[in-house]
């Protein structure tokens, strides 16, 4: 039980540190020289970052699992 | 402050006793249309009414219209339509057996009335950094977001009470910390889900009298994702989740596809000779909460339970933690 604990508190600090780069890279991003089109290649940019973002999220915390759960995954 | 608490009152004990009152005699009209499941947790061949989502509609409507007669908010308009269109998804999927697929666009559809009504900020906000403003990525989280929390918590629904009592801890703490955060509005109308889910816990916990089944589920996972979006605590909501979320994630990284659990060939758990729950050493069984709770010794279907309840309380508590750090800036 102790682990899943770890777990949890391992996603949380994950979310957090996660919602720093959003804040942080995301929020100000912006490219205006292509006209009426900008918010369009903006919000692409931002979304294919937010999508590695999540990927890398996903990567770390399957990493964490196998790390932490190592005894308990030999099923 | 006296025009939000009456409403509060009133919503609170319309939406518990809806469900207190109507479950009992919607028991038995279940068992009289032999609308029962096996308990496959329970020695003895006990069966058990099916789905108990119509009382727990019925209790989050009612309260819910009453609320929009005080306050007249889009944003409960759209959690009553988003909320209903998903009871009637996990309906049908208790009727008859649905692909794969179903549950996940249906309920993708579903969220739409909450763009249509306008009932969201495309702001995301996270503990300790403040907001990004993403527009068109923030439809995209709304359209995903609903599917993934009635999923989610579809998911948890596995044993004896662990769907109804997990959803009173996450959804209690969902409207503490919109309380926290000033949303008093969006924290009221939070608060008949708590309070469905409590009096649904009455008749759901160890020995079950009814099960919530696909419709009671995805009534209450859809809500909570509703809640989370019109009151602007998505990453909050999906702390309070954790341990639920932490359920899908090991299913899907084992299984490594979108499947519905029927269609799992092998057992993650098993009965022992005194009929306490225990993890199976098949490799090709889905890696769970529930097995990994029990990848130490056999346990109780009661102290499972219990087990995740103290889960829960821990992610709330975090969550609690996280709405506080809202305040902070870096």
């Amino acid at each position: 039980m102790s682990g899943l604990y770890g777990f949890l508190f391992a996603m949380w600090i994950l979310i957090i540190i996660g919602g720093g780069i959003m804040v942080v890279l995301l929020g100000p991003f912006s490219i205006q020289q292509y006209g009426d089109f900008h918010w369009i290649i903006t919000s692409g940019i931002k979304v294919t970052i937010a999508l590695v973002l999540v990927v890398m999220w996903i990567l770390i915390l399957s990493k964490l699992k196998n790390y932490i759960f190592k005894k308990e995954l030999k099923f | 402050m006296i025009e939000l608490i009456i409403p509060a009152i009133i919503s609170c004990i319309l939406a518990f006793f809806v469900v207190y009152f109507t479950t009992p005699p919607l028991i038995k009209i279940l068992v009289k249309k032999n609308y029962t499941v096996k308990d496959m947790n329970k020695k003895e061949n006990v069966m058990v009414a099916r789905p108990g989502g119509i009382s727990i509609i019925l209790g989050l409507v009612v309260s819910e219209i009453v609320l929009y007669g005080f306050f007249q908010l889009n944003e409960i308009l759209a959690l009553i339509i988003t909320t209903t269109a998903a009871f009637l998804i996990g309906y049908v999927d208790d009727r008859k057996v649905m692909g794969g697929w179903f549950k996940p666009v249906t309920l993708a559809i579903a969220a739409l009335p909450i763009i249509f009504l306008g009932a969201y900020d495309s702001n995301l906000a996270f503990p300790l950094f403040g907001d990004v403003q993403i527009p068109l990525l923030y439809l995209g989280l709304i359209i995903f977001m609903i599917p993934i929390t009635g999923n989610t918590i579809n998911s948890i629904d596995v044993l004896n009470g662990v769907a109804s009592g997990f959803m009173v801890i996450a959804s209690f703490t969902l409207s503490i910390c919109l309380f926290i955060l000033q949303n008093y509005e969006i924290a009221i109308v939070s608060l008949p889900l708590g309070f469905v889910s409590l009096a649904f816990y009455k008749y759901h916990k160890i020995p079950s009298k009814i099960f919530p089944g696909d419709s009671g589920a995805l009534t209450f996972g859809a809500m909570y994702g509703v809640i989370a979006i019109i009151g602007g605590v998505e990453i909050i909501a999906a702390i309070a989740l954790l341990p639920a979320v932490i359920n899908s994630f090991l299913f899907l990284s084992s299984v490594k596809r979108v499947v519905e659990h029927r269609e799992i060939k092998g057992k993650p758990v098993e009965h022992t000779d005194d009929f306490k729950l225990k993890a199976t050493n098949d490799k090709t069984a889905p890696v769970t909460l529930v097995r990994l709770i029990l990848a130490g010794e056999p346990l109780t279907e009661k102290q499972i339970g219990f087990a995740i309840f103290k889960l829960a309380i821990f992610s709330g508590i975090l969550a609690i933690i996280s709405a506080f750090m809202m305040g902070v800036s870096l």
